[in-house]
Order: C-alpha cells, then structure tokens, then sequence
C-alpha cells in the first residue's frame, strides 16, 4: 500500500513533504511573482524566480548524480556533461526560434553559423526548430551517450577510481569537442541571445515564471521516480550493487545491467535539469562541460546526503546559496570555501546535512524518552520509532540511505 | 561423456597459475548427483580457488569443468553459473550488510534475474513461504527485520547458507562455513547441512575434524592444489601423506 508507506517511515514522510512543497511552490512562486503588485511584501521580484528556478535544476542533477552515486556505488565525475547535453538540445531549439531576428537576419542559420560563412545547416540542426523533436533529444542523446559509455565501461568492470576518472576524461573531451568552432555549435561563444520559447518571449516575467514552474514540477517528478526506483527489488539491487557488487554476481544477478540502467536513467534526469537550466541563464556554452562543474556537483550532494533522496536537493540549494553570496562578497574566495567545504563534510558530516540533522533529532528525542521515564509498556513503541540505521553515523563506504519499511 | 554422465559436478586435469605459481596443479574430482562430500587441506591448497574455478571467477588455464553432466562451466560467467544452479558461500561470511535479513533473502530467491521484473516486483505470497520457511531453517526469524550488519558472525554465516537455500541451486558449494562459531553453533550448522544434503548436492570445505566428522561423508583432501587422497574420514586421515602434510602438524 502506498499510502501505508506514507506514514510507516520518516524518510517516506520526508519524500512526500519535499513533493508537495514543490509542487505548492510551482504554484505559488509564480502568483506571488506576477499577481501581487510588487509595493506588496508577498512580492516575490523576478530575478528571484530566475535565480530558484536555476537552483532547482542544480537540485535535480544532484538527484540524478545521487542514484547513481549515493544508491549505486558509481561515483560519476561527470554528470555535468549530460547536463550540458540536454542544455544545447534546448538551446538549439531557442536558436533556431530566433528565425531572422538575429544580427544577420539569415532566416534558417543561426548568427554564428552565417559570420563562419556556412552556407547550409549541417544535418544534425535538422528537426529542432520542432519542440516536440528538441525534447525527444534532451532525452535521447544524454540516455544514449550514458548508456554507450556504461556498456563498455560496466561490461569490461571498470570500478572506483578508474571509473571517476573515465567519466571525468568522458565530460574533458565533450569540453574539447565543442570549444571547436567546426563542431557546429557556436564554438567558445555557445548557444545565447535567445528570443521565443514556444512563441513566448524567454525574457517575459511571466515566462520565466513559467519555467520556474516546470523546473519545480520536473524535480518532483524526478523525486517520485527516484523514490520508487529506490524503493522498489531494483533499487535494493544498486544498494547490494555499492556495497557488494561480487556476491550480487554470485547470487545471478548482473551489475553491470543495474549499474546501466541506474546511469542511463539518471543521466537522462540529467539532460532534463539541463533543458530546464538554460532557458532561465539565457545561454549554454562549451564552459558547462568544464570538470570542475561536474565535481561541485558531488559537493552538493555529499553536503546534503548521499544515499537520501532529499539530502542532494537540500545540499544543492544551500550550496549554491553560499556560492551567489561568496561570489558576490569575496569571489575569491569560493573554491577554497568550496573545497574546505568538502573536507569537511568528508571528515565530519559523511551523511551530509541530512544525516546530521537525523542525528541531532534522535538525540533530543532519546534526552526526552529519558525524561519523561515512559511507563514500561510504552517503550517498545518509542523504540521502535527510531530508525536504527540512523543510530550512529557511519563511514563513507558503509553509508546507508534511510531503512525502508518491510513491505 | 559416459563417465560425465550421472554427476553434478566433473573437474578433469584442472590447471590454473597465478603468476606462474600453479595454484591448481592437475585436480580432478566427481561429485555424484545427491551426494555431499567434505574438502580437506591446509591453509593454501587451492580449495577456495577451486571454488572459484566451479563459479566462474577464475577460468582454469586448462582442464575440463562440468555441470550437470553436460554444461561447460569453462564457458559461462559467474551470473550465468549461478542462475543454471550454483550456489556458494564465500569463506568470508558476505551478506548485504545495508539491507534487512528479510531482504537479503527476497534478493537471494530463485527468479527472474532482469531489471524490469525488479523494478516492477510485487511480493508473492508463495514467496512469502519460501522466506518464512528458510529464517525458520537457520534460525533468524526473530532476526527478520534486523539490518545484517547487525548480526553476529555466526549469524552472518548462517544467513549466507541461507541466501543459498533462497536460490534452491542444485549443487552448493560451502566454503568454511562453521570459521569463527562456538561448538553449539557449529553442531547446529552440520546439523543445517545434512539437512541441506537430502536433497542438495554439496561441497563443504572445512578445517573442522569434529564438523567433518559430523558430516559423516565421504572427504577429499586437497594439497598444493591437487588431490592428496580421498576415501572416508578414517581412511583420509589414516593416510600418512595426509597426516605429514595436514593433520599431523
Ligand atoms: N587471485 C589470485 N591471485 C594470486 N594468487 C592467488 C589468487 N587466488 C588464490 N591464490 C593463491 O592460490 C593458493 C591457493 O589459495 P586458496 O585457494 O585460497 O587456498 P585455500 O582456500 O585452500 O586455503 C594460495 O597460495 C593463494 O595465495
Ligand atoms: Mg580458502
């Protein structure tokens, strides 16, 4: 019973709660925003929306790196490229909706393509002025690049380490690839200087609302299927996959096609945070591919929880919170921030804000118990409300995600 | 294929090195359908690696491996071995320590091996029989919702035997499964196993004398990784190679 799961376990409860406060905020952020006059102090001004809006498309890669990373084992240093995959899907479509509203007024080519003297579009430009065709590829091509990538890498038993650094190489080469002018993607400049979404002007108040509101519903679908993936026999599997792949193998089952399945599914939820991201920044360019990106994203979710569902999300949005504000105030400072950040967390925190915050609450609740000297009858009951997997905090590698109730 | 024929397990001129040093030097050993047979051998014999060779993980340098009667076992991967029906249980007790003792037998139960079938799983009540009647076995009902990594080593143990029993393999391959038990739960365990026996085919490597003597089955002793001699307990450890190499120090 799904609703039964509501309310036999926090980590349920928690879910839920995260779904429905984005599913509210895509609702109320954009009346807020465009309804209440902005004397009001309910006014919520537009660079705001923008800003939350990006954040939660952080929030959703984070998610995506958290399956495979947190629940599977596969620490991927890379997930920025399906990121930025999805993104240049979406930003090809917005250039193609610029028509000949550009510099050059070249009706089919896009500006860069007209001052590189191309006199045709290349092939693989075909088809996204169709929204229907650019969104089939925001999935398509991080799905299919994930899934290549994992049947080479799974299948010939590349772990750990090796894998990180494969994945690193994987999201460097993108980089390379379309710094290149010829690549036929804008080159160093990228993809900018966009006009309409879907016949909507991508600069309008209300669009960027608009997009907002999808960013928030997209990431709670992205929990949803997290959640059932996660909480499903499967989703046992990548657990038993992280924390022993060989006796999975022995008992019959393939890791390589779990680990598959995780990375491919996850780096489409990538592609889609992608999407979502550039309509709202204006601009996707060769620098979403840069490593570094890929990295801050394993410090977000390691800051929030891996092995949590929610912990990625509130991990990604305290983190970048940081960053606007460090970047703003000592913008020199921020990959030391970022960095020390990670030690730390490393060292201190291996279940990240969330695992802290679980710990802290059954402290109090234990102080309490203890307090109030419940009448022996009552004991089990209290006992059995703390989860005990929460009990102590572990290290990284025995790090478990929130004990799901027996079905 | 006439001598292959009635046996569940057939190794013949087994070989494997690991940088040069032959770990299995020329093994052959039959284990008939139905029967249970206990391994012997000091520390380094090539007990585990043969159990490694039979599931998959090693593949030999040269010999014959063969399951069933029929089935090349030289030919096929470790997930494939284990769903034609073999079964094992490391010499390292290895349990998902993150799951509950419930889930790693829903992990472990014979089916379908896919991802959608996974995602997609709904307990059967059949199932639900199957994984009461195997805490009952060994004995970890009260265990049931309790992460593994919480159980004791012998617990531990007994889990894996029982995780075994979950896939219902045809032949198991028992790697020192009493390591590490008190004398109360390694009566127990043999106790488990020749229960196991009435209707497994089993390999049980183990360094117990009393154990193997509780087994009461015939014994193959290993040594520098081929066989030293076989035969029953009495005759095995009667046999003055074996007590110069095993017993008698
Ligand atoms: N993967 C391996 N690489 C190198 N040497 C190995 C490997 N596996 C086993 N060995 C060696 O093979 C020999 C037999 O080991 P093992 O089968 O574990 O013995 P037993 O289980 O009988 O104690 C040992 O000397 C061991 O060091
Ligand atoms: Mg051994």
């Amino acid at each position: 019973m799904i609703t039964g799961r509501f309310f036999a376990s926090g980590a349920d409860r928690r879910v839920l709660a995260t779904i429905l406060v984005l599913l509210a905020a895509a609702v109320l952020v954009p009346v807020l925003n465009l309804a209440v006059p902005q004397t009001s102090m309910f006014h919520v001004p537009t660079f705001m929306v923008a800003l939350v809006g990006k954040y939660l498309c952080y929030a959703m890669l984070a998610l995506a790196l958290d399956l495979v990373w947190g629940y599977c084992g596969i620490l991927s240093l890379g997930h920025g490229a399906f990121f930025a995959l999805g993104g240049y899907a979406m930003g090809m479509y917005l250039m193609r909706q610029i028509g000949d509203r550009g510099v050059y007024g070249n009706p089919i080519l896009p500006d860069f393509m007209v001052f590189l003297n191309w006199k045709e579009l290349p092939w693989f430009w075909y088809g996204f002025d169709q929204f229907w065709f650019a969104a089939l590829m925001v999935v398509l091509v991080p799905g299919a690049l994930a899934f290549a990538f994992g049947w080479f890498a799974f299948r010939s038993r590349v772990t750990g380490v090796y894998l990180s650094i494969i994945t690193q190489a994987l999201t460097y080469a993108l980089l390379l690839a379309f710094f290149r002018n010829d690549m036929g993607f804008g080159g160093n400049n990228g993809l900018t200087d966009f006009k309409d979404i879907l016949g909507f002007n991508v600069q309008a108040g209300s669009t960027r609302s608009a997009l907002f509101a999808a960013s928030a519903v997209a990431l709670a679908l992205a929990v949803y299927v997290t959640w059932r993936i996660v909480g499903s026999k499967f989703g046992k599997l990548m657990i038993s996959v992280r924390d022993a792949e060989s006796r999975t193998r022995f008992l019959g089952w393939r890791p390589e096609n779990i680990k598959l399945f995780a990375f491919t599914v996850s780096a489409v939820m990538a592609g889609i945070a992608g999407a979502l991201f550039v309509p709202q920044v204006g601009i996707i360019n060769p620098g979403e591919f840069d490593p570094s990106n890929s990295i801050e994203v394993v410090v977000w979710t390691a800051v929030g929880g891996r092995g949590t569902i929610v912990g990625p999300i509130i991990g990604a949005l305290l983190v970048n919170t940081g960053k606007s504000y460090f970047t703003g105030a000592l913008p020199d400072l921020w990959l030391f921030a970022l960095g020390g950040l990670f030690v730390c967390v490393t060292l201190f925190l291996p279940r990240g804000v969330l695992g802290l915050w679980d710990q802290l609450r059954e402290r109090s609740e234990r102080r309490r118990t203890e307090a109030d000297a419940p009448p022996p009858g009552d004991a089990p009951a209290i006992v059995r409300a703390t989860p005990p997997a929460q009990a102590e905090p572990r290290g990284l590698g025995a790090a478990t995600p929130e004990p799901q109730p027996a079905e | 294929m006439g001598r292959k024929g009635g046996t569940i397990l057939y190794l013949d001129g087994v070989s494997v090195s690991f940088d040069g040093f032959r770990a299995i030097n020329n093994l052959s050993l039959v284990l008939d359908r139905g029967e249970m047979r206990a391994i012997i051998g000091p520390n380094g014999a090539g007990k585990t690696t043969m159990m490694d060779i039979v599931t998959g993980k090693t593949r030999p340098d040269a010999g014959e491996v063969f399951f069933d009667g029929s089935v090349d076992l030289t030919r096929h991967d470790e997930a494939d071995i284990a769903t034609m029906g073999i079964g094992r249980k490391f010499q390292k007790p290895t349990v998902f320590e993150g799951h509950t003792v419930e889930d790693n037998l829903v992990l472990s139960l014979k089916g379908p091996r896919s991802i959608f079938p996974a995602l997609f799983h709904r307990r059967s009540a059949e199932e639900n029989r199957r994984i009461d009647e195997i805490l009952a076995v060994t004995r970890l009902e009260t265990k049931r919702s309790d992460m593994a990594a919480s159980l004791s080593h012998g617990q531990k143990q007994w889990l894996e035997i029982g995780m075994l029993l979950a896939q219902d393999p045809k032949l198991l391959l028992v790697d020192e499964p009493v390591a590490g038990m008190t004398d109360a739960e390694t009566a127990e365990t043999a106790r488990l196993l020749k229960d196991i026996a009435r209707t497994h085919s089993v390999i049980v490597v183990e360094h117990d004398m009393h154990f193997v003597r509780e087994l009461g089955v015939k014994v193959t002793c290993l040594h520098e990784g081929s066989v030293l001699s076989e035969g029953s307990l009495d005759h095995v450890s009667s046999d003055p190679r074996v007590i110069e190499v095993y017993l008698g120090r």
